[in-house]
């Protein structure tokens, strides 16, 4: 039974969260919500308040003020904790126990009957690759191996719900992508997943709403791409030429916001990238030079993100 | 508040707790070997060249050794597992903070009580009789929970060095076994010294470890089991209430 009211489409539902250490707001009155099969991802650079919102929602630690609820239930308590699955940021399985005495060990806090916990235990190690490895010590699992325990073990109890803080951080290629595919298939069959990550690809590709959070508050809430179709002049072109040139010739071009030297290429940021595209050829002829290279660029999530993030940190 | 079969539940997973820790920190040789020969050199360092009967250190020598493991692992569980990072994955599970705290409590009990074995066959072996068995088990059930609890108490500050909870430990320890009449008789301490004595949960697990081993002590047994429970509600409930409070800090 839900103990507190909520709409029933909604998974999270968060209004005015905040928490404070001493004199540091680290999350500042935030509200926002999560549809039940969302996946939703919450981005931030470090220490912009992911990981302590993640953190009050999975009951880690308490609330100063607003409310939470996760499935209708409040946020923190054993019934909200009952239907989630965690992966916390830099947490570790046991490494004196093998990888299967730590799912097994997990299914027993869930309450999982040991069967079904058997059972469910040994499709996940299939799924993730690790069933060979069981029995190991998870002081012999690498890095990736462990991340992938880890999901399995916020997995064992069929959660409805999985909160997962930078899953594939620092993590090799082939295991981020086992991660990310089996995120995609849990999402597909209907799971809702909050995910914070500083990876904008991954953002990008995953989800299908974003938040961006800084300095404890969200700057910005949409799905990736209408996020970075909002950026206004961020399209940019790449160029490069037979010769080095100033940037800050390029610079005073018509249209120019921005410039950045990127090895042999310069990267102009404008809001008008056909009459760049112009100046330039202009600007080359006029100058003596030839252009080897041209792209032009549409604004990427990564963007968005530090425009947002840079313009509130002003 | 919650039902009983809430509660229920949450001893199933505190017992769950009790053999993590049971499988990964007690069941290594070093932690067994510390728990019972470090209590028995430092009984004997103290013993040795004094004319006591052995009904009258037996009790003293279980005493020790059911004092020393019950609060041997107990205050470092939760600083290790803050410095191993495994404790917010503990907390992010559908288990209360008191469940968390009952589990390595527990696993502290069952260590104590299963090491308290090797005194008694020892005892036995030296041909003493146990007079009153049924309470010396009561009395080890008790002391070694109510030892438990407050080897717990260790590591509510909170610190992610098992090394800084040890210390904390050691200096509440060493002092409580030299003030629990496990040396020198409660009988032979000036009055001063017998109060201060009472103040030690350590005093009334010998005294009716004395009662039923050599046949006489100085407190009535009841008030010494009394004591024990006593003790024991107090420290689990200051155990459940401020690690409460810190364990959220830990993280």
């Amino acid at each position: 039974m839900p103990d507190v009211e909520s709409n029933s489409n909604l998974a999270i539902e968060v209004n005015d969260l905040t928490k404070r250490y001493g004199q540091i707001v680290a999350v500042d009155h935030i509200s926002f919500a999560v549809k039940r099969g969302e996946l939703f991802g919450f981005l931030g650079p470090n220490g912009a308040g992911k990981t302590t919102t993640i953190r009050m929602l999975t009951g880690v630690i308490g609330l100063d003020d607003g409310i939470a609820s996760i499935l209708g239930y409040k946020a923190g308590s054993l019934k909200a904790k009952q239907v989630t699955g965690v992966l916390p940021e830099m947490a570790n399985a046991y490494p004196d126990l093998s990888g299967w005495n730590n799912l097994m060990f997990t299914a027993e806090l869930y309450g999982v009957a040991v069967r079904k916990a058997r059972e469910k235990g040994t499709e996940l190690l299939q799924a993730v690759g690790l069933f060979s490895r069981k029995d190991d010590l998870v002081s012999a699992y690498s890095k990736g191996m462990k991340q992938r325990l880890i999901l399995c073990m916020a997995l064992i109890s069929e959660p409805q719900m999985l909160f997962l803080d930078e899953p594939t951080s620092g993590l090799d290629v082939q295991s981020a992508r086992l991660i990310n595919d089996m995120l995609r298939s849990l999402n597909a069959n209907g799971k809702t997943i909050f995910l914070t990550t500083h990876d904008m690809d991954e953002a990008n590709q995953l989800c299908q709403r974003v938040a961006i959070i800084n300095q404890g508050k969200i700057v910005a809430m949409d799905a990736p791409e209408k996020l970075r179709l909002t950026t206004s002049g961020m399209h940019s072109l790449e160029v490069s030429f037979s010769e080095p040139v100033s940037p800050e010739a390029l610079a005073k071009l018509p249209g120019v916001n921005a410039v950045k030297t990127l090895g042999d290429k310069y990267r102009l940021y404008t809001a008008e990238p056909g009459e760049l595209v112009a100046s330039l050829v202009k600007y080359s002829a006029s100058n003596g030079l030839k252009m080897v290279s041209l792209n032009t660029l549409a604004p990427t999530l990564e963007d968005a993100f530090v425009t947002l993030t840079e313009r509130e940190g002003k | 508040m919650p039902s009983g079969a809430t509660a229920l539940q949450q001893l199933r997973r505190s017992l769950a707790i009790a053999r993590k820790d049971i499988r990964i920190y007690y069941s290594k040789g070093p932690v067994v070997i510390f728990g019972l020969l470090f209590p028995v050199f430092l009984f004997l360092s103290f013993l040795i060249g004094r004319h006591l009967t052995v009904d009258f250190m037996m009790p003293g020598l279980l005493g020790m050794i059911l004092f020393f493991t019950a609060t041997a692992i107990s205050p470092i569980v939760v600083p290790w597992e803050t410095m191993g990072r495994t404790l917010e994955r503990l907390m992010s599970c559908p288990v209360a903070n008191g469940t968390i705290i009952l589990g390595d409590i527990l696993a502290s009990f069952i260590f104590g009580l299963g090491i308290s074995l090797v005194p008694i066959i020892i005892t036995l072996a030296l041909g003493v009789a146990i007079s009153s068995p049924a309470f010396l088990a009561l009395a080890i059930i008790l002391g070694a929970f109510c030892f438990a609890c407050l080897g717990n108490l260790f590591s509510i500050p909170p610190t992610n060095l098992p090394a800084t909870a040890n210390m904390i430990a050691s200096v509440v320890k060493f002092p409580l076994v030299f003030i629990s009449g496990i040396f020198i008789p409660l009988d032979e301490l000036p009055s001063w010294g017998q109060a201060i004595a009472y103040v030690s949960p350590l005093t009334y697990f010998t005294d009716v470890a004395r009662h039923c081993i050599a046949g006489q002590g100085h407190i009535p047994v009841a008030i010494d089991l009394l004591a024990l429970l006593a003790f024991s509600a107090i420290f689990l409930t200051l155990d459940i209430t401020l690690h409460n409070r810190t364990m959220p800090r830990r993280i």
